[in-house]
């Protein structure tokens, strides 16, 4: 049984959403924990980050190659609530 | 090909998984934002790279470089913003930090936007 005959493209599928849910999940405990609005800022980021991962993960895994068009959506969204919050919360500065 | 699709994936996933932790563990909003900025981008990039590899298609190679590079060019942007305003907000910076050059600075900002 040569290296070729191996697929390591299920495991690796597998893995990959694994983990991801795991980051997932710790992302979301600091959410909900973090201390100022700056930090859930900075979470949320993140979380959006990880989903387009895992939006690439399910392209790849199912074969759904146009749907990649949708990670690029949510990827220019995220950046746009996230550059929108920070303004919001420095124009706010001393009332929050 | 597989492979290289596969070592791609698995080091993306372990990218996202570091950047996780250290938003959990990191003792600071600054240091998080360190650790999540970097890390979460070179997780999504190689896991967008490879689903362009995987794909033996010009077009979605050619889309997934492109999210990694609108990638690249917005996290900077983004975080610079978050610690713009964490920063004059007031939020703490950690207790073992050694430097803070804008602490002259912390009660009027010379390049106040608002009046």
């Amino acid at each position: 049984m040569s290296l070729q005959e191996i697929d390591p493209l299920p495991f690796a599928f597998s893995f990959s959403m694994i983990v991801l849910g795991i980051s997932l999940v710790l992302g979301f405990i600091r959410l909900l924990r973090g201390p100022s609005l700056c930090d859930r800022v900075v979470a949320f980021d993140l979380l959006t980050t990880l989903g387009v991962s895992m939006i690439a993960v399910y392209v790849m895994m199912f074969e759904k190659y146009a749907e990649l068009d949708i990670a690029m959506v949510v990827g220019l969204v995220a950046f746009l609530g996230t550059v929108a919050l920070a303004y919001y919360t420095e124009k706010k500065r001393g009332e929050l | 090909m597989n492979w290289i699709a596969a070592a791609l994936l698995i080091a993306g996933a372990l990218f996202s998984l570091l950047a996780s932790v250290g938003i959990l563990r990191m003792p600071d909003l600054f240091n998080r934002m360190h650790t999540t900025t970097k890390s979460g981008t070179m997780g999504v990039g190689c896991i967008l790279i490879a689903a362009g590899v995987h794909s033996h298609d010009f077009r979605t190679g050619f889309v997934a470089v492109l999210i990694f590079i609108f990638f690249l060019l917005t996290a900077p942007v983004a975080a610079h913003m978050i610690a713009r305003a964490a920063y004059f907000t007031g939020v703490p910076l950690w207790k073992k930090s050694v430097m803070d050059d804008l602490s002259t600075h912390k009660k009027k900002h010379p390049l106040d936007s608002e009046s």
